[in-house]
């Protein structure tokens, strides 16, 4: 009966495809707010195209959107889900293998995104790579004279009480398993790590929670480096105008993945599909980044689109660069809560 | 008064006064159980779970939870810091509300007063947080207090204010100011202005006048402004994050991560039960005091 099913889906699809229009659907759509997929010139484009609505529904973490794809089977089209949590997605059945063949952009995706071994699960696409990125840590380039080329300097006297920091339990692990040459997402040495965490204490000037508060702090003149990811920094300088420059330092820094998967049960598997392909388009892409600004995108042949001096090129584009990130990758619910354990220790070491 | 109609109307009456106060206080009790109660039992419940029974999810019934706490000694040492926190606002709220509300109440009359209960009331409206964001343009490095310092007295030098334990206590003072200034200004507004003649007359000087007769009157008006103060103030968690920075970490802040960050709700559902048995235990141990002021 399933196959039936997929077999006269397939055929739709085909038929939709060939005939260039389709019909008209409403696709549910379930990201962070603000993060691409809800850009209203897209949407306006993507209708022109195919006719089809977008609606949209937010999440605040990734655990609320794993709760969501649990609780409301048959609600949403498409899912946006950090690399690291499609695993688990796919193992508990919230979410269906793609048939990468349908979306006619995948083909010019960077094939190590593509392939992604967090997103193809037993030789089946459970996400299509759309973007990525990196963690670490932005500077003040007033403040500086040359960018520092090691993490070493977040630890440094220079920098007593003037460093940002992020209060999070899994990307403060991960930035100090960095430093001290641990894997990211299986940390060997715990104590270590803490150890290496409470040296940070006369360094760190405030924790930041949102990219506004960090613009804020950062033109306040509050702290001189501080934890970032990079597509915050690339707007923080182009559309804030901030003297802020993203360092990837010599021991590494976090990597991650962002694909778009379909959930378990999508009403409109086909239409998501299309959106899909939209999505990976270059573009889409070129449009965003260059208007709002960007993750690197996942499309070899969208970063080939941006000019030459955009930062996703210019610096995440250099192979040498990208081959310093330590992905994100699934980590197990006790390693979890042993970082949260360690880092909750130490923020009450970190008072007086 | 439910008393003296029983007294005066005798047996005949009492059905009809029970009835009347069922009716008038029930909505009032059932409203507090539906509301208050019953989501508070709900939470006594999760905090006994491994995990919270929402999506789907299944959550075994241990004592895992409270373990954690005894376990950990940092938990300890936040709850201690929170105490602390609660008790020095609730301080500094006495030192500078009780002189305004004693002013208010036996020096300014007639629309003097009304204007100004209005100023001390004003805050109240404001939304909190904003409330806390203003703080931090007046008490961030080169913000309006460090300005005006450097204005008045140039070369200062910088206050280093923003970031402390100093500024979380700043902005909750501010916070929480009306509650004792208002709870003050009753008890001392009921003080007989006679007595004080009386004990003027007597050859009492004004700090005796103040330590034997105004302070003394007006505790129950310091005792309920502290106790509004102390306890939701050893919960909070927005005023440190946005001023404590690296320093703001208290029990508040930590059960909030609970809630949001991790979605522990059993955990933070114990931990707030353990920070409200403290607070009973300490009221308890101030029950003789708190029964006199009362």
């Amino acid at each position: 009966m399933k196959h039936h099913l997929i077999a006269a889906g397939a055929a739709l699809a085909i038929f939709a495809l060939g005939a260039g229009t389709g019909t008209a659907d409403t696709i549910r759509v379930l990201n962070w707010q603000g993060y691409g997929t809800d850009e209203s010139w897209a949407l306006e484009a993507f209708e022109e195209k195919t006719g089809h609505k977008v609606e949209h529904e937010y999440f605040n973490s990734e655990q609320e959107m794993l709760t969501k794809l649990r609780t409301n089977p048959g609600a949403y089209d498409v899912v946006l889900i950090n690399s690291a949590f499609t695993p688990t997605a796919a193992k508990e059945g919230l979410i269906q293998p793609i048939d990468t063949a349908k979306i006619p952009n995948v083909a010019d995706l960077t094939p190590e995104m593509r392939n992604n071994p967090n997103l193809v699960i037993g030789g089946k696409t459970y996400g299509v790579a759309w973007v990525w990125g990196a963690t670490s840590f932005a500077i003040n380039t007033e403040k500086f004279d040359a960018a520092p080329d090691t993490i070493e300097v977040l630890w440094s006297e220079a920098m007593a009480d003037r460093i940002g920091w992020r209060d999070d339990a899994v990307e403060a692990v991960q930035i100090t398993a960095i430093a001290l040459g641990q894997d990211i997402n299986n940390p060997s040495d715990l104590d270590a790590i803490r150890e290496k965490l409470r040296a940070l204490k006369p360094q760190i000037r405030t924790f930041w929670t949102s990219e506004n508060d960090w613009n804020q702090f950062m033109s306040a003149g509050e702290f001189d480096a501080a934890i970032y990811w990079s597509g915050s920094a690339s707007r923080s300088a182009t559309n804030f105008g901030l003297p802020v420059e993203f360092v990837v330092p010599k021991e590494g820094a976090i990597g991650w993945l962002d694909g778009l998967s379909v959930p378990t049960d999508a009403p409109n598997v086909d239409a998501a599909y299309e959106f899909i392909n939209w999505m990976i388009d270059p573009e889409f892409y070129v449009k965003w980044d260059t208007d709002v600004g960007a993750p690197a995108s996942a499309n070899a042949k969208a970063m080939a689109g941006l000019p030459d001096d955009a930062f996703n090129r210019a610096v995440l584009g250099n192979p040498e660069v990208a081959s310093r990130l330590k992905f994100m990758g699934p980590i197990e619910d006790d390693m979890r809560e042993k970082m949260l354990e360690l880092w909750q220790e130490t923020k009450t070491y970190f008072q007086n | 008064m439910a008393a003296s109609n029983t007294a005066l109307g005798g047996a005949v009456r009492t059905g009809s006064s029970a009835r009347a106060i069922a009716v008038l206080t029930g909505p009032a009790y059932l409203w507090l159980t539906v509301t208050v109660l019953l989501p508070l039992l709900a939470m006594f419940y999760f905090s006994f779970l491994t995990e919270a029974p929402i999506a789907g999810r299944v959550g075994e019934l241990t004592l895992e939870q409270y373990r954690t706490f005894l376990e950990r000694g940092f938990y300890t040492t936040l709850i201690l810091r929170s105490l602390k926190l609660g008790a020095t606002v609730a301080f500094f709220c006495f030192l500078i509300g009780f002189p305004c509300a004693y002013i208010l109440a036996k020096t300014i009359k007639g629309r003097w007063r009304e204007a100004l209960f209005l100023l001390v009331i004003i805050p109240f409206w404001s939304n909190a947080l904003v409330r806390v964001f203003s703080w931090t343009m007046v008490l961030r490095g080169n913000g309006l207090l460090e300005r005006a310092i450097d204005w008045v007295v140039p070369g200062a030098g910088s206050l280093g204010l923003m970031f402390t334990y100093s500024a979380v206590v700043i902005g909750l003072v501010h916070s929480y100011l009306p509650y004792m200034i208002l709870t003050c200004y009753i008890s001392l507004q009921a003080i007989d202005d006679d007595l004080i003649e009386a004990a003027r007359s007597l050859g009492a000087g004004r700090i005796t006048i103040l330590r034997r007769l105004i302070l003394p009157l007006a505790l129950p008006g310091i005792v309920a402004g502290a106790v509004l103060i102390f306890v939701p103030v050893i919960g909070s968690f927005m005023e440190p994050r946005i001023l404590g920075g690296r320093q703001g970490t208290f029990i508040g802040t930590i059960i909030e991560d609970q809630f949001t960050a991790v979605f522990n709700w059993p955990l933070g559902a114990a931990l707030s039960f353990i920070l409200l048995a403290c607070v009973l235990v300490i009221f308890a141990m101030f029950a003789p005091v708190l029964k006199r002021a009362m």
